[in-house]
C-alpha cells in the first residue's frame, strides 16, 4: 500500500474514525492490528520476517531485563557477604550472559538481514573473484523477496536490544507493545529508525481528538503530498531519461541529472517522512525528525547532520561510538601514537572507526557495489574537510584580517558570517553531495566514472538554454511547475528558520489560511503526477 | 461564536465543493470537435425514450446504421448505444441501463465485440462509461472493464484522472463547460467523405480461434435478459472489411443462433443484396461505412425487421413524427456542413 495511493488514504481514513471512537486504552491495540495490516498489505511473507525479528529481539531483550532484575536482587539479599571482587565477579558474569544474548539478537536479525539482502551481492562478488582466477565456475543467484522495509525496522529494533543491554532503556513487558513499536506503519516504509524511548512517550499512551493536532498532521501530509507527487515524481522523468541513457546524455546533461536528482530524491525522502510524521500525529503519535534543511548545509559533515538524522545518529551511536571504545580499537590507538606521533597517532583511530560507519552506512543502503563507493565517497571528503580545516582557519583569518585592516566601521569582517561566503559554502556542498550521489544515481561504478568523465569534458553546456531540456521527457508547464515547487520549497526552508511554519499560518485570519492551505490541495490535486499515464512509483528510500 | 464558526465551515464546504466540481466540468474531455465517439453514449439520456428498436455494439453499429433511414422509410423509432470498442461486457449493461428507461421491441447486438474476453484499454473504457448515468449497471460495467491501472474511484471523481490536462485547455473546455452539442443523429456518427477500400489485409492467423469463455457468459446473459424481458435479440455481423472476421467465428455464432432460436444476419454475406460498393460507400478502406453505405444498410434492415420482427410502421404518431422532423433537418445540415467542408479541402 503506498503512500500515495488511494488505498492508503482510505485505510489512514478508516483508522482515524476508529481510532477516536474506540476506548482510549485500546488505541494502542488498534495501531497494532492496523500496522500489521498495512504490512501484510505488501505481501503475506513480509509478516513472517518482521514477526521472527519481533519475537527474537522481544525475547533476548526481556531476557536481559530479568537478568539485570536478578542481579539487583540477588545483589540485595547479599549484600553483606559479598566482597568487593565477589561483586565484581558476579556482576561481570550477569554482563556475560547479556552479551551473549544481544550478540544473538545481532547474529540472528543481521543475519536474515544479510541473507534476503546480501546474498546475491556476495555471489556476485564470488563469481567475479572467480572469474578474475580463470575460473569458469559461476554459482546461480537466488530469487529473494525484499520484506519492505527490512533495514529500518530492523535497525530499530536492534537499536532496542543495544539500549536494553546498555541499560539506557527499559525492556518492554508486553510482546504485543513491542510489536507495535516494531511495526508501527507511517515508518515501516522509509524510517524514520525511532529510540524506542522516545516513540513509547506518545505510541501507548491515550489519546483524546485534539484539533490543533489533526489538523497539523493532515497539513503536514499534504506538504508531504505535494514534495513526492508535484516535484519528485514529475521530475523523475527527466532523471530516468538522462541515467538509464547514458550514451545519448553526456557531459552537461551529467551536471543536469545530477541537480534534477537532488530535488527529486529531496522532496521524495522528505515528503515522504512528511507524510509519516503527519500520519502519526493525527493519531496523537509524535514521531522523530529525520531532517533539518538538510541542503543549507555548509559543509558536508553538517549536511549528514541534517539529513536522515535518525539513520546518522544511529550509527554513531551504535557503530561508531562502540568501535571507536573497543578493545582492539585502544590497542591500535595506542600503537598509532607511539608510531606516528600524537596527532596523526589520535586521528587513525577515529578514521578507522569512520571508516566502518560509512561502509555500512554505503551497505545499508543498497547490496552493490556503487553504494559502497558512494559511502566511502562520503568518508573521504568528510577525512579530507577535516585535515583541511587549519588551512581553512589560516585562510579565513589572513581575509578577515586584510578587510578588517582597511575596514572604518566598529563591527568587524566576518568571512564565516558574511552571506555571500555562506551561499558558496552551502552551493558547494549541494554540488559535492550530487557529485557523490551520481554513483548512486547511475547504480554502476565504471559508469560513474565515466560520465564524470564527460561532464569535465563538458562541450554541450548550450543544451541548458538551446531548448534541448525539453526533450527528456519534460514540457514547459514541467519545468514551470518544478520552478515553481522549487521556490516554493525553499522558501518554506527560509522560513522555518525562524520556528513552525504551520504554527505561523495558523496565527493568520481564516480566509489566508484556508487560502494557503486549500491552494496546496489544490496544487497536488490539479499538478500532481498521479494516475494513469504516470507509472506510481515508489519511495526512493522503500527499497533500502 | 459556535454559531460563527459553524456558518465559517459551511461556506469552506460549499466553496471546495463548488470549486471542485467547477474544476471537474472544466478538465473532463468535452468529445466536441475531437475524438467524438467519447460523447456518443450520454446523448441517450435526452432521448424520448420510445423506441422499437435498440443497437448495441462498437463502431460497427454506430457508424453502419442511420436510424433516420429507418425512421423515413420503415416507421421504426431506433436509437444506437455503441461506442469505441464496446466491449460486450458494456453492451450487456448499456443493455441492463436502457431497459431502466424502455423496453424496444427489438436488440440489435453486432458480435464482433466477441473477439475480446478481457479489458482492453482505458482511453476507450472512458469513452463508453463516463457517458453512462450512475446506476448498478454503471458499476458492474466499471468493475468488468477496468484494466490494471485505473481505478474506481478515478470513475466516481473524473477529476481524478484528468486532473493533468489543465496544460491542454481549449476554448471549446469553457465554452462546452456546462453544456455540449450533440454530435450523433440518433447514436449514429455521420461521415460523408469516401475512401475506396483496397488492399484490404487478410487475418493473421490466430493460435486459437474459439471466443472467449467471458465473451460467451456475457452473451448467454444477454440472450437470457432479452427473452426474460420479451425482447427480439437480433446478432448481427456488420459488413466491415476489417478487422477480419473469420470463417471459425463465423461458424461459432451460426451455431449460438441456431441454438437459442436468435436470428442472425452476416451482412458480409449480403453485399449484393444491400447493395454496397466498397469504393463509393466506406470513409476509411471498409473499416467502416460512409453515409451512402449506413443509408444502403438501413433501407436493407428495415425490411428485415418489418419481416421478421413484425414492427409496424408509426410514421402516423404525429408527436414521434415531429421529433423525426426535427432530427431529419439537424441530420441533412449536418451532411451539408460535411459536403460544403470537403469541397472547400
Amino acid at each position: 500500500m503506498l503512500f500515495t495511493s488511494y488505498e492508503f488514504l482510505g485505510f489512514l481514513l478508516l483508522l482515524f474514525i476508529l481510532y477516536y471512537l474506540i476506548p482510549k486504552k485500546r488505541q494502542w491495540m488498534l495501531l497494532l492490528g492496523a500496522s500489521y495490516f498495512f504490512y501484510f498489505m505488501a505481501g503475506a511473507y513480509c509478516l513472517l520476517y518482521i514477526f521472527v525479528t519481533t519475537v527474537t529481539v522481544y525475547l533476548l531483550a526481556r531476557k536481559m531485563e530479568d537478568l539485570r532484575e536478578e542481579q539487583g536482587n540477588y545483589l540485595k539479599e547479599h549484600k553483606a557477604e559479598l566482597g568487593k571482587e565477589e561483586k565484581k565477579a558476579y556482576k561481570n558474569s550477569i554482563k556475560k550472559r547479556q552479551w551473549r544474548a544481544l550478540l544473538l539478537g545481532l547474529f540472528c536479525n543481521l543475519g536474515i538481514l544479510a541473507v534476503v539482502k546480501y546474498t546475491n551481492f556476495a555471489i556476485y562478488n564470488v563469481n567475479l573473484a572467480l572469474h578474475l582466477f580463470g575460473s569458469e565456475k559461476q554459482f546461480g543467484f537466488f530469487t529473494i523477496a525484499l520484506p519492505m522495509g527490512i533495514s529500518f525496522y530492523t535497525f530499530q529494533a536492534l537499536g532496542y536490544l543495544i539500549d536494553v543491554y546498555r541499560g539506557t532503556s527499559k525492556a518492554e513487558r508486553s510482546p504485543f507493545r513491542f510489536a507495535l513499536f516494531v511495526s508501527f506503519f507511517p515508518q515501516l516504509i522509509q524510517g524514520p529508525i525511532s529510540r524506542f524511548q522516545d516513540l513509547a512517550k506518545t505510541l501507548y499512551t491515550e489519546h483524546s481528538l485534539d484539533g490543533k493536532m489533526v489538523s497539523f498532521g493532515l497539513q503536514r501530509i499534504l506538504w508531504g503530498y505535494f514534495k513526492k507527487l508535484v516535484i519528485a515524481d514529475r521530475i523523475l522523468t527527466g532523471v530516468t531519461e538522462i541515467v538509464k541513457n547514458p550514451e545519448s546524455y553526456g557531459g552537461a546533461y551529467v551536471f543536469v541529472g545530477m541537480m534534477f536528482y537532488a530535488l527529486e530524491l529531496y522532496a521524495d525522502f522528505t515528503g515522504g517522512i512528511d507524510i509519516t510524521i503527519g500520519a502519526a500525529q493525527v493519531l496523537g503519535i509524535k514521531v522523530t525528525e529525520n531532517f533539518n534543511r538538510p541542503y543549507f548545509s555548509k559543509s558536508i559533515k553538517e549536511y549528514w547532520r541534517r539529513w536522515h538524522i535518525t539513520m546518522g545518529t544511529w550509527f554513531t551511536d551504535y557503530i561508531f561510538y562502540p568501535i571507536s571504545v573497543c578493545k582492539p580499537m585502544l590497542k591500535f590507538s595506542k600503537f598509532s601514537r607511539a608510531h606516528f606521533g600524537e596527532v596523526a597517532g589520535k586521528r587513525m583511530p577515529v578514521y578507522l572507526s569512520s571508516f566502518a560507519v560509512w561502509f555500512a552506512t554505503g551497505i545499508w543502503h543498497g547490496a552493490s557495489w556503487n553504494f559502497i563507493v558512494w559511502g566511502l565517497g562520503n568518508w573521504v571528503v568528510i577525512m579530507i574537510s577535516q585535515e583541511l580545516e587549519p588551512l581553512y582557519r589560516m585562510f579565513h583569518e589572513k581575509v578577515n584580517g586584510r578587510i578588517n585592516r582597511n575596514r572604518k566601521t566598529d563591527r568587524p569582517f566576518v568571512l564565516a558570517d558574511n552571506g555571500f561566503y555562506r551561499l558558496f559554502q552551502i552551493l558547494r556542498t549541494i554540488l559535492l553531495m550530487s557529485c557523490l550521489r551520481s554513483f548512486d544515481c547511475y547504480r554502476d561504478v565504471p559508469l560513474t566514472f565515466r560520465m564524470f568523465g564527460s561532464l569535465l569534458k563538458g562541450g554541450n553546456w548550450h543544451v541548458l538554454w538551446d531548448g534541448s531540456l525539453l526533450t527528456l521527457g519534460l514540457g514547459a508547464p514541467d519545468y514551470g511547475i518544478l520552478a515553481a515547487g522549487l521556490v516554493l520549497l525553499i522558501s518554506v526552508s527560509l522560513v522555518q528558520r525562524r520556528g513552525s511554519v504551520r504554527e505561523r499560518i495558523a496565527a493568520k485570519p481564516y480566509p489566508l489560511r484556508f487560502a494557503v492551505w486549500f491552494g496546496l490541495f489544490l496544487a497536488v490535486l490539479l499538478t500532481g503526477a498521479y494516475g494513469v499515464g504516470y507509472d506510481a512509483s515508489q519511495f526512493i528510500y522503500n527499497q533500502f | 461564536m459556535k454559531r460563527k464558526k459553524t456558518v465559517k465551515v459551511i461556506l469552506s464546504v460549499i466553496f471546495i465543493a463548488g470549486s471542485l466540481f467547477l474544476l471537474q466540468r472544466l478538465l473532463v474531455p468535452k468529445y466536441v470537435s475531437d475524438v467524438v465517439e467519447g460523447g456518443l453514449i450520454a446523448e441517450y439520456y435526452d432521448e424520448e425514450k420510445d423506441h422499437d428498436v435498440i443497437f448495441i455494439g462498437d463502431c460497427e453499429v454506430y457508424e453502419n446504421f442511420s436510424p433516420k433511414v429507418l425512421w423515413e422509410e420503415y416507421g421504426i423509432n431506433s436509437y444506437i448505444r455503441g461506442s469505441a470498442q464496446q466491449l460486450i461486457w458494456q453492451s450487456y449493461y448499456l443493455l441492463e441501463d436502457t431497459l431502466r428507461y424502455e423496453k424496444p421491441d427489438v436488440v440489435i447486438f453486432n458480435v464482433l465485440a466477441m473477439q475480446y474476453d478481457k479489458p482492453q484499454r482505458e482511453a476507450y473504457n472512458r469513452m463508453t462509461l463516463e457517458g453512462m448515468k450512475w446506476s448498478p449497471a454503471k458499476v458492474k460495467a466499471i468493475r468488468a472493464s477496468m484494466t490494471k491501472d485505473e481505478k474506481f474511484l478515478d470513475y466516481v471523481f473524473p477529476l481524478l484522472r484528468y486532473h493533468s490536462r489543465w496544460s491542454e485547455l481549449k476554448e471549446e473546455d469553457f465554452r462546452y463547460l456546462f453544456k455540449r452539442e450533440k454530435v450523433s443523429h440518433n447514436g449514429y456518427y455521420m461521415r460523408v467523405d469516401v475512401k475506396p477500400a483496397e488492399n484490404v489485409p487478410e487475418g493473421k492467423i490466430l493460435a486459437d480461434y474459439r471466443f472467449g469463455e467471458n465473451a460467451w457468459d456475457y452473451l448467454d446473459k444477454m440472450t437470457a435478459l432479452c427473452k426474460e424481458e420479451g425482447i427480439q435479440l437480433i446478432l448481427v455481423k456488420a459488413p466491415s472489411l476489417y478487422p477480419y472476421w473469420y470463417d471459425e467465428w463465423e461458424a461459432q455464432i451460426e451455431e449460438y443462433a441456431a441454438e437459442h432460436g436468435l436470428l442472425y444476419i452476416n451482412f458480409l454475406e449480403l453485399t449484393e443484396q444491400t447493395g454496397l460498393d466498397f469504393s463509393q460507400d466506406t470513409y476509411d478502406g471498409g473499416l467502416h461505412l460512409n453515409l451512402s453505405g449506413a443509408e444502403k444498410m438501413s433501407a436493407f434492415l428495415g425490411e428485415v425487421l418489418w419481416a421478421e420482427a413484425g414492427l409496424t410502421d408509426r410514421r402516423g404518431e404525429e408527436a414521434l413524427a415531429e421529433q423525426w422532423r426535427e432530427k431529419a433537418a439537424l441530420y441533412e445540415a449536418e451532411k451539408q456542413r460535411q459536403y460544403e467542408e470537403l469541397s472547400g479541402q
